[in-house]
């Protein structure tokens, strides 16, 4: 019996289904969030179990403009998204600059920890244990963090040349999702190497 | 017909064009039909390479103190096949088949992400070649040209720079760091996709459970993949950068590396068997004449595996002295695990039973799959038992359990789909004469093989050994085992001879030659680049049933 | 005509698979079915246990076993009848069967049973666990350290002094009064496992971790195992064999054990070829200035029967050939090739074979 182009049924519905842009990156999120995981437990695990060199106590200095500087990206991101969802083109830009500056303004600053570290502390990768569990968490969320502000100027450069408008807002979202993503990962990070592992 | 128009079409089509234009085609395809064939292809070539891989260890293990092959060949070919076996056989095929099907199954045009699809693919046939060039790129203080012999679980501090001078054990990590990320994307992409493009009607609860398994396989595949990259790049770290992760000069834990290494090994399995449940789940209802028993319960007994699954790792590590209580604990999850997973079974069970069973040859292949799946279960609660562990891990016992799941389950499952979809995919039927020829074959000689290799574990033989002393009592069994193996290989080149024979000169296969009931049935074989001229919208969980039964609708009982 | 030859297919589909699952079992059954003495018996099998830790994991897999089993006859059954019955007699018959969905009573019954099951096996299992891993040490237990080495054992006696490797030899155990041997696992280099079936389940040697195991055997005799945790190359060759003594025969091993090595004057010049080529820089002879830790202790070693970790028979043939190419009898082990002039070789050798 011959099935072939026949539609099942006529009848109209009313159907929606979230965003697959959303869905996707919601996605990776969770995959990525499963790899900081292990990151963290190896740097947890490893605590105070370095049979050498510099402890956590003795060389780390707390982040804390460099944190603000990260986390306030993330409410000028969200600013910056609102304003293009109402077409507003100029502050979205704006925005979005402040977002990238602060950006980089973290990562400068945990290459000038790291370099404090290095050459001042004698802390490196190959020290002791809390050397490489230490630059490998922080090394790869500043990984995620240069990535993410690839795609921030990436979006700042289709800005300002006119291309990015509330048809983008969506994709713009999506794009954000990611960078609240790395927000949050640093608030983790954060609290295990400074605060807690300390 | 129309649909004898459309092959006509298509032939002239590609008659106008060069086999460089062609391949060029293939090479830039994003449509996830085409992608899906690549898979599957990808995945029959590394079944024979790996298949080879396995013939010679069995020829070197068939008497003791065979010197067929070296030490170090040997340890090169358990690796090799392992990994290959698990990363670039299963994983691939799986994704070929859902690739291919899940967009047909809910009524889509294609997957949510086509480009991200294709980067996948290619991302996970690179890190195929890269393992393999390892044969002659590998260097190092043994010359030129060696692969890595590590164990496909690398085992630190096996794996460290002193241990494994050169770089065999560069290959295995960096192949399978990139055709892990290439497993994420599809693991996203289908997520995107059976969350975000289903027809109109098909709610969740109305798709076919080829995509809820699908589903489930690939959230399971985003957290789990995932440790096993971030353990490879620890382990890169230690071997380039002078870290200790997994460094005991230095404090570091072999142990660490094993819980990170089984917390994705162990859900892995779980994303290798998943898929061939879904392949069970759609083939024993259409040749029972039944619809598939207790719908509902077979997606949560499949989310109920997919949590348990994240918790039992370390029965893989019975025996490296972790306490009484984490060995007691692991006990009960992995004995909790067994209950979803025989509800299942006892669910294709009651979708056979009061059917009128059709013994073609994809059921044939299911109800091998069945039988074997069960037994494969059961000696997987032997090893549940921590105590009864300490003497069967390491063995052959192991072994030839884990190959009973693998080979007895999940490859016979593939196989059933194979037969089951071929026809969908290449618009021919598969050669039933050949087809029987298989199965036969194939279930004698993996009996062979896999019944008897319990016996050498139980008599004490370890396994990754490249010879054995004789006089313990190991040599008649290792014996048969090989032999069984040969049967299996003719066997898969029956199977093979019959993909090829059919594609060229199989009958013409129509749109339903099985008088199914899922989405993919409704269009011509093969599909139509679109899929559907109009999207269709479904009412129930088999539309084709409502459509041939339009007195007696499913939609009318769900 | 042609119908009815298909449908006797599915039914030989059954018996053919019913037929391999006897077979399988009668093989299983004949294995495990060794009427011999266990001192003969070179066979290590797990089901032929003779030492506490194997015993109750025997015991336990005969419950596991029989429980397991129950369960496969119901499902394998059920399985056949199913095929049988419902295989579908006549094809021309166009009307599918009554399309049954699901019965909440059936799966809720094949849902509880499992549990039950779940729960049974669980404390069965844990009971063992705890009984051999929680066990307490006895003040009479001999202590041995075990350190694994890529690709041989390393086995000492601290409380007794005595260093050797390889060839373990335990007192045998009388259950009135235990003397049980506790072994603490440690590792040199990468991961092992040792296993001797007959008389424990195997325990791994983990680098920079401490594990325990513990044996009592009750009937002396020769075991055998092996390393079961891949090392490396020749992983295949780091044989295990356990020598279980009476008290007497314990005793004097011991004493003899604990002698420094026997100082032949009559073979001085191999002696002195051990004592200057790289052979001290791995190996120990006891009262002597070689105290190498990385290769097997040599002071007694007439007294062991295999040399390389059980590859080869301890003759003065075989000596000679691993001295000279180690490769020959296991290629990829660490021992180097000692490329000696056949005299120096004849003179060594000589000097070894008087270490007893």
């Amino acid at each position: 019996m011959s099935v072939f182009a026949r539609p099942i049924t006529q009848t109209p519905v009313a159907w929606t289904l979230p965003d697959r842009g959303t869905v996707g990156m919601a996605s990776l999120i969770v995959a990525e969030s499963a790899i900081f995981t292990i990151f963290v437990v190896a740097y947890l695990f490893y605590a105070g179990k370095s049979l050498t060199g510099p402890t956590p106590g003795e060389v780390l200095e707390t982040p804390i403009f460099y944190t603000i500087c990260l986390l306030s990206s993330s409410l000028t991101i969200h600013f910056a998204s609102r304003f293009l969802e109402r077409g507003k083109r100029g502050a979205f830009l704006g925005l979005w600059v402040l977002t990238i500056v602060l950006g980089a303004l973290f990562l400068f600053g945990t290459g000038q920890e790291w370099h404090r570290l290095i050459y001042e502390r004698g802390l490196t990768i190959s020290t002791n244990l809390f050397g490489t569990t230490y630059y490998s968490l922080v090394g790869l969320h500043a990984f995620h963090v240069t990535a993410g502000l690839l795609m921030l100027s990436i979006v700042l450069l289709f800005g300002l040349a006119g291309r990015v408008g509330r048809e983008q807002s969506d994709r713009v979202n999506v794009l954000s999702l990611y960078w609240h993503f790395v927000d949050a990962v640093w608030v983790v990070v954060f609290t295990v190497v400074y605060v807690v592992a300390r | 017909m129309s649909s004898d128009v459309m092959a006509t079409h298509t032939a002239q089509i590609s008659t106008d064009r060069t086999w460089l234009q062609t391949l060029h085609e293939w090479a830039t395809t994003v449509d996830h039909k085409r992608l899906g064939i690549l898979y599957i292809l990808l995945a029959l070539l590394f079944l024979v390479i790996g298949g080879i891989e396995a013939t010679i260890m069995r020829i070197q293990l068939m008497r003791p103190h065979n010197d067929f092959v070296s030490p170090q060949v040997f340890n090169r070919m358990f690796t090799m096949h392992g990994t290959t076996m698990i990363f670039f056989v299963i994983m691939p095929v799986m994704f070929g088949f859902a690739n291919y099907l899940v967009p047909l199954m809910i009524g889509a045009r294609d997957m949510s992400f086509p480009r991200l699809n294709a980067f996948s693919f290619w991302l996970t046939a690179l890190g195929g070649i890269l393992l393999y060039f390892s044969f002659v790129g590998g260097s190092g203080l043994y010359g030129a040209g060696n692969a890595p012999d590590v164990g496909w679980w690398a085992y630190a501090p096996l794996t460290s720079r002193a241990f494994s001078p050169g770089h065999s054990t560069d290959y295995w990590t960096i192949a399978l760091l990139v055709s892990g990320f290439g497993s994420i994307g599809t693991g996203i992409n289908l997520i995107a996709t059976i969350l975000s493009m289903r027809c109109p009607g098909m709610t969740l609860s109305r798709m076919p459970l080829l995509a809820w398994l699908n589903l489930v396989m690939a959230g399971l595949v985003l957290i789990s993949i995932t440790p096993l990259s971030a353990a490879q790049i620890m382990l890169l770290v230690d071997r380039y950068l002078g870290g200790h992760f997994f460094d005991s000069q230095a404090g570091g834990s072999a142990a660490l590396w094993m819980h990170f290494f089984w917390i994705f090994g162990h859900p892995e399995v779980y994303i290798l068997v998943i898929p061939a449940f879904a392949f069970a789940s759609e083939i024993i209802p259409v040749f029972s004449r039944k619809p598939i028993f207790g719908y509902p319960v077979m997606v949560g007994a499949t989310v109920a595996i997919a949590f348990v699954s994240l918790s039992v790792w370390a029965h893989h590590m019975f025996s490296i002295g972790m306490s009484s209580y984490s060995n007691s604990f692991f006990v009960l999850t992995t004995m909790v695990i067994a209950v979803p997973t025989g509800i299942k079974i006892f669910n294709w069970l009651g979708t056979m039973w009061g059917g009128k069973i059709q013994f073609k040859i994809p059921m044939l292949f299911c109800i091998g799959f069945l039988f074997q799946f069960l037994i494969a279960g059961l000696t997987g609660i032997m090893q549940g038992a921590a105590p009864f562990d300490w003497q069967l891990t390491g063995s052959y016992f192991v072994v030839a359990h884990f190959h009973y799941v693998i080979v007895g389950g999940i490859l016979f499952a593939l196989f059933a789909a194979f037969y089951y979809w071929f026809p969908k995919i290449t618009g021919r039927m598969l050669n039933e004469t050949l087809g029987k020829l298989h199965f036969w074959l194939f279930l004698i000689g993996f009996h062979m093989t896999f019944d008897t290799m319990h016996i050498p574990g139980v008599l004490g033989m370890p396994r990754r050994i490249y010879t054995y002393e004789p006089g313990r009592g190991w040599d008649i069994w290792n014996l048969i085992v090989t032999i069984g193996a040969f049967i299996q290989g003719v066997a898969i080149l029956v199977f093979v001879a019959n993909l090829i024979f059919s594609y060229l000169r199989g009958p013409k296969a129509g749109n339903d030659p099985w008088d199914a009931w899922t989405l993919e049935w409704s269009v011509s074989s093969p599909p139509p680049a679109y899929n559907f001229a109009s999207i269709p919208t479904v009412a129930s969980r088999r539309p084709l049933w409502d459509q041939k039964h339009p007195e007696d609708p499913d939609s009318r009982y769900e | 005509m042609a119908e009815k030859h298909k449908t006797e297919w599915p039914v030989l589909v059954g018996r053919a698979t019913g037929v391999f699952v006897l077979l399988g079992g009668i093989l299983l059954a004949a294995s495990l079915c060794n009427a011999t003495a266990p001192s003969e018996n070179a066979v290590p099998s797990i089901f032929e246990p003779h030492s506490t830790p194997a015993e109750l994991i025997r015991h336990l897999s005969y419950f596991v076993l029989v429980i397991t089993g129950l369960i496969f006859l119901v499902v394998f059954i059920l399985l056949t009848y199913v095929i049988v019955k419902f295989r579908n007699k006549t094809l021309a018959d166009g009307r599918e069967p009554a399309q049954v969905y699901g019965s909440t009573q059936i799966e809720l019954a094949w849902t509880i049973i499992p549990i039950l099951i779940v729960v049974v096996l669980f404390l069965a299992t844990a009971r063992v666990i705890h009984a051999i891993q929680d066990a307490r040490k006895p003040a009479t237990a001999v202590e041995v350290t075990a350190i694994g080495h890529q690709f041989w054992w390393e086995f000492r006696y601290p409380a007794l002094g005595i260093v050797t490797a390889n060839e373990l030899h335990v007192p045998v155990s009388d259950p009135a009064h235990p003397t049980p041997t506790f072994l603490k696992l440690l590792s040199a280099d990468t991961d092992h496992s040792f296993w001797v079936p007959q008389l424990a389940g195997k325990t791994d040697l983990i680098p920079n971790r401490v594990n325990e195991t513990w044996v009592d055997p009750q009937q002396t005799g020769i075991y055998f195992g092996q390393c079961a945790q891949y090392c490396g190359t020749q992983h295949a060759k780091m044989l295990l064999r356990v020598s279980v003594d009476s008290p007497e025969e314990f005793a004097a091993w011991v004493q003899a054990q604990k002698q420094p090595a026997k100082q032949d004057e009559k073979e001085i010049a191999g002696r002195h070829v051990f004592e200057t080529t790289a052979c001290i820089n791995c190996h120990a002879v006891g009262g002597t200035n070689a105290t190498g830790r990385f290769g097997p202790d040599l002071t007694h070693l007439m007294s062991r029967s295999t040399i390389a970790s059980g590859a080869a028979e301890n003759t003065p043939e075989n000596l000679r050939l691993w001295i000279q190419n180690p490769d020959a009898i296991k290629p990829g082990s660490l021992m180097p090739a000692m490329k000696l002039s056949d005299n120096d070789l004849d003179a060594l050798a000589r000097y070894l074979e008087a270490l007893r």
